[in-house]
């Protein structure tokens, strides 16, 4: 059932408890209850895939490419295999076909198939009775390599399309190209009072979740087979596996154990996936491979390096009337996401901001790089540090407040963008007059002497999108629950949980609508054999789809089980409530039993009590091609303020504080939603100080481990304020919407609207090294000193 | 290979691994203690933290061999300690950063809790800044290190017996006097804590 018929404007929790931060009329939901998952995860109990031990389980290796683009001539494995220990050796042409998550871009293979493409291409597997052997089995095998030229500038990836990294390849060597226009941008900018046009950077970041990519796999004598893997998106595992293995779907069986962070990047089918699958179909045993920290630096799928030219036209009073942009996209070896990232690089732009005027041309090449995929704030990170440090600009340029700028354009809620996206709920002005309460905005910006100062940005993101990535009519969540007579209910549900909570999430949920203790209701998750199909952990979709899914479910189930007990106590239905853990009449309140005993009464009644739930989105976005891509059933909204200071000596900035906003619809647990809103900003402050997914001319990457890249330490993390804003959605569960990626865009952006405040440079490029930051002291200094010196 | 004796979360053990295995390999392979995480199996990270006669130490730069008739105390051995000791489910660390919302995806907790368990250990009442500086060896990639903190001062006010200052995302949804006071009257404890008596 889509949420549109369970919920509609006039919801049955609309009313319920506006404004009220402690959510007095839900039992459970809004209020900051433990995870299902805590006491597992705090005892050291809760297993990751890596702490999985099957008898007999070999372990593998992968052998990667040193070129960063070559042909292979010859692979010869023959000394690897008759190592002592080692019990299979693979190469491309034993997993030939190619996979992708997207369907129409399906250019990966799990072993390189003739060529390697980045610095680290998996050429070869071993599977060995440890890893040792397998390690010294990876220095046995000779590959003869004939090096191409390696393309690692974009400009020239879009310039040469020879030689092509892909051969097949139609574009050259581009990848996607997207440009959408919506109304008429060369008008309005040629007749605004003002026109701003700017370049900006972004270079490249990474994921850097603390676990490293993990999988085991188990072939059984039936013909099953069973994937344990890190990853976030079982289902699209499972799909790939199939098509790669050539198995019957259902013959596959993955599972999900807990997960050591993602960030999306486990998203994308993994090359260790298919490479533990077939080793294990070879060899008869179960076979693990754990990339090393190295390894993942190299499989990456990070944030793509963006170079992006916009131009801001607007009338004097600060109205935006046209915004251009041009965006070159270094994508890296392959496809992965990029054709969804091409599109977002543009199409998640258009709010909270109204401008009746917009055009995007984005570009993704590829280069002999690690391919890049989704990161936290997938394509949208990029560009909104672009516009929102332009939209700093224009403030300035006609000297209004920067947060008011941002007012006088506010889209309005219930609305639709430029692009043709329905706008539900929107509290972004609330989050402006919060950020601007609690930073001390008004009394300190500007005010804070030379060398410190505060910035403000804001920023739209999606509650998932309404388009699966294979195009199907069926639910995108869906939801089984299973009731039994110890007053116990188990919920079914491939929702990924990443760590973000979306197990609890559901058990809330179903916690709620049972009138049950959240501890009473067990979560069964993302083991594709048990649990009804779900399209994971990605777009920020879990709350609000999986949470619609479980609404209909838990509703479906609490129907049968009053209808059962107002037959047993012969009363109308609507006077059988069921809460605090006891089910009872609302008009003679003495009546009362347990949730077990109405359990046990429905269970005589009607059956085995379970019920299925399942959640789409309706028809959305704009009537053009692409014009689903970004459509989301609801947006959220965030604005940040940040505090930073510049040393002028050292050109060392310290960010001290960053004040989020985040309009998440209801929150459903206020805590977990500060958890998500704060690591949104301390990765997305790592991200504009210290993070760089560098790779030089050789094709190598500049550092990786997690020393050299520098992802930021306790004491490295500004404060962070969480200010949690609920524009209760009329279609999110109990008016739920996302929290986990939005509260990361403004960070970026905002850092730079700092550093003007503080010292009246603009910095456009990431990531605001001390180098940067003197040179741009330097140009600074350089064009005042004629003046400077005409005032003497 | 080398036979090793161990104290391993009181327990003593007599285990045989490679002469080159590092205490991680022995506690993850050889005695199925997997609470122990390697991040990155290179010191960077702190994932695998544990404590090495009460001492925090990074058990994948640590040659197991080293660790002869030495105490191992890993994530596993606090819940059992703290019984053992008379009190009751986890250890007050493990049980606030599960009440605060610091464990998300959880990989880096077992390292984080242990380094915080040590810090309580040698300094019953540290202020943020010593917490921060007591835990900067552990990355963690998930919270931005605000509920960690706020588990470790929870531990800290269970232990003195007063309320908690209130948490960042609470004290902004509730009124501003009286988020100050409680964070005023919490900090006051904790200073009168570290007075001498």
């Amino acid at each position: 059932m889509a949420a549109r018929d369970l919920h509609g404007i006039g919801a049955p929790w609309g009313d319920r408890s506006p404004g009220d931060p402690e959510n007095r009329a839900f039992e459970v939901i809004g209020k900051p209850h433990r995870k299902v998952d805590g006491l597992a995860k705090a005892t050291g109990r809760a297993q990751y895939t890596d702490d999985l031990v099957l008898p007999g389980m070999l372990h593998a290796k992968t052998l990667r490419s040193p070129h960063a683009h070559a042909r292979i001539v010859a692979i010869d494995t023959t000394r690897a295999q008759a190592l002592p220990g080692v019990h299979a050796v693979i190469t491309g042409r034993d997993l030939p076909i190619q996979y992708g998550v997207i369907p129409w871009t399906q250019d990966e293979n799990a072993l390189a198939v003739d060529k390697v493409r980045f610095v680290g291409d998996a050429v070869a597997a071993v599977a060995a009775v440890d890893e040792d052997t397998a390690n010294a089995a990876l220095k046995l095998i000779r590959v003869e390599y004939e090096p191409l030229h390696a393309f690692l500038d974009p400009e020239e990836s879009l310039a040469r399309s020879e030689p092509r990294i892909h051969d097949d390849s139609k574009t050259g060597n581009v990848s996607k190209h997207v440009r959408l226009d919506f109304g008429d941008v060369e008008t309005a900018l040629a007749s605004a009072d003002v026109v701003l046009e700017g370049d900006y950077v972004f270079h490249g970041t990474t994921h850097a979740a603390i676990e490293p990519h993990c999988a085991l796999a188990q072939w059984s004598a039936e013909g099953l087979l069973t994937v344990w893997s890190s990853t976030q998106i079982t289902h699209y595992v499972q799909r790939a596996l199939a098509k790669v293995l050539e198995l019957p779907i259902h013959k596959i069986r993955v599972i999900q154990p807990a997960l050591g962070g993602a960030f999306g990047g486990k998203s994308d089918p993994f090359s260790l996936e298919f490479c533990v699958a077939k080793l294990a179909m070879l060899t008869g045993r179960p076979v693990k491979m754990l990339y090393t920290r190295e390894e993942v630096f190299y499989c990456h799928r990070g944030r793509h390096p963006m170079q992006l030219h916009y131009r801001t036209g607007a009338s004097k009073d600060g109205k935006i009337a046209a915004v251009d942009a041009k965006i070159l996209i270094d994508g890296g070896a392959y496809s992965s996401f990029g054709l969804v990232t091409t599109y977002y690089a543009g199409q998640l732009l258009t709010g909270p901001y109204h401008f009746p005027n917009y055009r995007f041309d984005s570009t993704r090449v590829f280069t002999n790089k690690p391919p890049c995929g989704p990161k936290r704030g997938h394509g949208s990170v990029q560009p909104r540090f672009a516009f929102e440090v332009q939209l700093d600009e224009l403030a300035e340029r006609i000297a209004l407040d920067p947060i008011e700028l941002r007012r006088r354009n506010f889209q309005g809620d219930f609305t639709r963008t430029v692009n043709g996206q329905r706008i539900t709920s929107n509290g972004f002005l609330a989050c402006l007059d919060e950020v601007e309460r609690a930073s001390g905005w008004r009394a300190r910006r500007g005010k804070l002497g030379f060398g410190r100062g505060l910035g403000v940005a804001g920023s739209m993101s999606i509650s998932g999108t309404n388009y699966p990535v294979y195009p199907n009519k069926m639910p995108q969540a869906g939801i089984q629950l299973a009731a039994e007579r110890s007053g116990r209910v188990t919920v079914f549900t491939g929702g990924n949980d990443i760590g973000q909570g979306s197990n609890s999430v559901v058990a809330y949920v179903v916690a709620e609508e049972l009138g049950m203790d959240v501890a009473d209701v067990r979560v069964v998750a993302a083991d594709t054999d048990l649990v009804p199909v779900d399209l994971g952990a990605y777009s920020s979709r879990v709350t609000f789809m999986v949470g619609n899914a479980t609404i209909d479910a838990a509703r479906k189930l609490r129907a049968s089980i009053v209808l059962a007990i107002a037959k047993e106590w012969q009363v109308d239905a609507a006077r059988v409530r069921m809460a605090n853990g006891r089910v009872f009449d609302t008009e003679s309140t003495e009546r009362s039993i347990t949730t077990a005993e109405a359990f046990q009464i429905a269970e005589a009644h009607c059956d085995t009590l379970g019920s299925t739930g399942s959640y789409n989105t309706p028809t959305l976005g704009g009537d053009y091609r692409g014009g689903t891509i970004g459509a989301s059933p609801a947006y959220s909204f965030t604005a940040h303020v940040v505090e930073a200071s510049v040393d002028v000596e050292t050109g060392r900035i310290t960010c001290h504080a960053v004040w989020i906003a985040h309009d998440c619809g209801r929150a459903l647990n206020p805590m977990l939603v500060a958890g998500q809103m704060e690591g949104s900003a301390y990765m997305g402050i790592a991200e504009a100080l210290l993070e760089e997914h560098g790779v030089n001319r050789f094709g190598l990457h500049a550092g990786p481990s997690l020393l050299d890249y520098r992802i930021p330490t306790s004491v490295d993390t500004p404060e962070l304020a969480a200010l949690i804003v609920e524009s209760l959605d009329p279609e999110g569960p109990y008016g739920a919407k996302e929290a986990g990626e939005g509260p990361l865009h403004p960070s970026l952006p905002a850092l730079s609207n700092a550093i003007f405040d503080a010292v009246g440079v603009r910095l456009r490029e990431l990531p605001f090294t001390p180098a940067k930051v003197l040179r741009a002291l330097a140009e600074k200094d350089a064009r005042s000193a004629p003046v400077a010196r005409g005032r003497a | 290979m080398r036979v090793l004796n161990l104290l391993i979360n009181g327990d003593r053990v007599e285990v045989a691994a490679p002469e080159h295995w590092t205490l991680l390999e022995v506690l993850r392979y050889e005695l199925g203690l997997t609470g122990s995480k390697q991040g990155c199996d290179k010191g960077d990270c702190g994932a695998c933290t544990v404590l090495l006669d009460g001492k925090p130490v990074l058990a994948c730069l640590t040659l197991a061999a080293l660790c002869e008739g030495r105490a191992v105390t890993t994530i596993e051995g606090l819940l059992p300690a703290h019984v053992k000791a008379g009190g009751t489910g986890p250890d007050p660390v493990q049980a606030a950063f599960d009440e605060c919302g610091a464990l998300q995806c959880g990989f880096c907790q077992p390292g984080m809790m242990l380094s915080a368990r040590a810090l309580l250990d040698r300094n019953a009442c540290p202020t943020r800044a010593e917490i921060k500086d007591a835990l900067a060896g552990n990355l963690c990639r998930c919270t931005g290190y605000t509920q960690i903190f706020e588990a470790v001062e929870l531990a800290i006010a269970r232990r003195i017996g007063i309320e908690p200052a209130p948490r960042a995302w609470e004290a902004q949804r509730m009124p501003a006097d009286e988020a100050e006071r409680r964070a005023r009257e919490f900090a006051e404890a904790r200073e009168r804590q570290k007075e001498p008596r």
